[in-house]
């Protein structure tokens, strides 16, 4: 009778203990990105990489993807083949990340300049348009007088998809009939969209 | 032997047995209504932060893309909570004096992390990925809300399991071309449905309802 006795009051001890490590499943033994953590002094989960670590695939050998120089100075052509594709992954990611300072055509005329942040030069002077385009990486990689570096942000290809829409930017705004193809340059003549015609334009702009 | 009860109480039995189905039904009504308020689920309650950022003045006012910030949100899971780096990108130059701002400028001086109160905590045991979301045209908006009309922000949406189900098993009635993603103020047109089954077909969206598909 004892013994049963004993065996009942170890097993409630071992009930209510076992009820003590209650564990909510919505709230895993793990971190989520950017949760606090109580182990590392400063109270981040997620951590800075130690320092000269190498992921696969990350060893940047070649340096002139990586920082626009190579021995002769800043390089002057895209590491990788120049497509409309690339072209247009320049133009989304220049105005998502350069246009609130430079302004979507490359004038320095963006929201945060006219928020009062000192004005970028125009994209389209002279000394601008003459620069190779690794001059560019390079300023986006290392920031340049008061512009932040954007390394951070945007990724490498990324950086030189919007070098090359730059040169776009600048060539759009000094191009010539040259520049057209000969069978395109009837389309010259039409009148532009948008210029006034009596026809009402549809606003679509935010407001 | 005379009857217990009048004959009277026969009504009080019928409306007793008629009244515990009405009872019964009211409250599982009653606690499925609680279950979907605000009070339980906190959307469109805006949560206090330690600074008072307002996504109104800087996605909507100044017209900072999404990605400004949220830089890896077409990559990985977490759509990123952006370093104090990105903050004084601008705010080197910007609202410098700013008592409001000064929480920024001390994370900045000292390397020390904002605690941001965070607003959308799933629970652990599901697995969403916001990078396969913005890939397959669901925008952000959708979701979100008008983050970009809050001022301090709020979880617009339950995050209940139904929530997500309702677009996981109709995704035609939500999803949009990728190339208005982020664009805030897009309304879907008057033929979504038929724009949403093309969009099905070109981006090979299913119909994923697995348990296994965000519980692993």
């Amino acid at each position: 009778m004892r013994a049963v006795l004993v065996r009942v009051a170890l097993v409630g001890v071992v009930t209510l203990a076992g009820g003590g490590c209650r564990r909510d499943m919505q709230d895993a033994p793990r971190y989520d990105p950017y949760e606090v953590s109580t182990f590392f002094k400063d109270g981040r989960a997620s951590r800075h990489l130690v320092a000269g670590t190498v992921a696969r695939g990350q060893l940047h050998e070649d340096a002139a993807i990586y920082t626009g120089k190579s021995a002769d100075g800043f390089v002057s052509a895209l590491p990788f083949p120049l497509t409309h594709a690339v072209l247009d992954r320049g133009h989304e990611r220049y105005d998502i990340y350069c246009s609130p300072c430079h302004d979507r055509v490359g004038t320095g005329a963006g929201m945060i300049v006219q928020r009062g942040y000192k004005p970028p030069p125009s994209l389209h002077e002279e000394r601008l348009r003459k620069l190779p385009l690794g001059y560019f990486f390079d300023v986006m990689t290392n920031g340049f007088g008061v512009m932040p570096g954007y390394a951070p942000q945007v990724p490498e290809d990324d950086r030189w998809a919007i070098a090359a829409y730059i040169r776009a930017l600048q060539r759009s705004q000094h191009a010539s009939v040259d520049d057209v193809p000969p069978a395109d340059r009837g389309a010259l003549d039409a009148p532009a969209p948008g210029a006034p015609s009596g026809v009402k334009e549809a606003g679509h702009g935010a407001s | 032997m005379p009857q217990v009860f009048h004959r009277s109480t026969n009504t009080f039995s019928r409306v007793s047995i008629f009244g515990a189905l009405f009872f019964i039904a009211a409250a599982t009504y009653g606690l499925a209504l609680i279950n979907r308020s605000a009070y339980v689920t906190q959307a469109g309650v805006a949560r206090a932060q330690p600074i008072q950022f307002s996504h109104r003045h800087h996605a909507g006012e100044l017209g900072i893309d999404c990605r400004y910030c949220h830089t890896s949100v077409e990559r990985t899971a977490s759509a990123g909570v952006p370093p104090t780096q990105t903050c004084m990108n601008c705010h080197a130059q910007i609202w410098v004096d700013s008592p409001v701002l000064e929480p920024v400028r001390a994370s900045y001086r000292t390397d020390t992390s904002i605690r941001w109160t965070r607003v959308h905590d799933l629970p652990d045991y599901v697995y969403f990925d916001h990078s396969i979301h913005v890939q397959k045209g669901v925008g952000c908006a959708t979701c979100h809300g008008r983050v970009d009309q809050m001022n301090l922000t709020w979880q617009e949406s339950s995050l209940q399991m139904e929530w997500c189900l309702d677009c996981h098993r109709n995704p035609e009635r939500y999803v949009r071309p990728r190339a208005e993603v982020f664009d805030m103020a897009w309304e879907p047109p008057a033929n979504q449905l038929d724009l949403g089954r093309e969009l099905m077909r070109t981006y090979k969206i299913q119909r994923l309802t697995d348990c296994y598909t965000c519980h692993r």
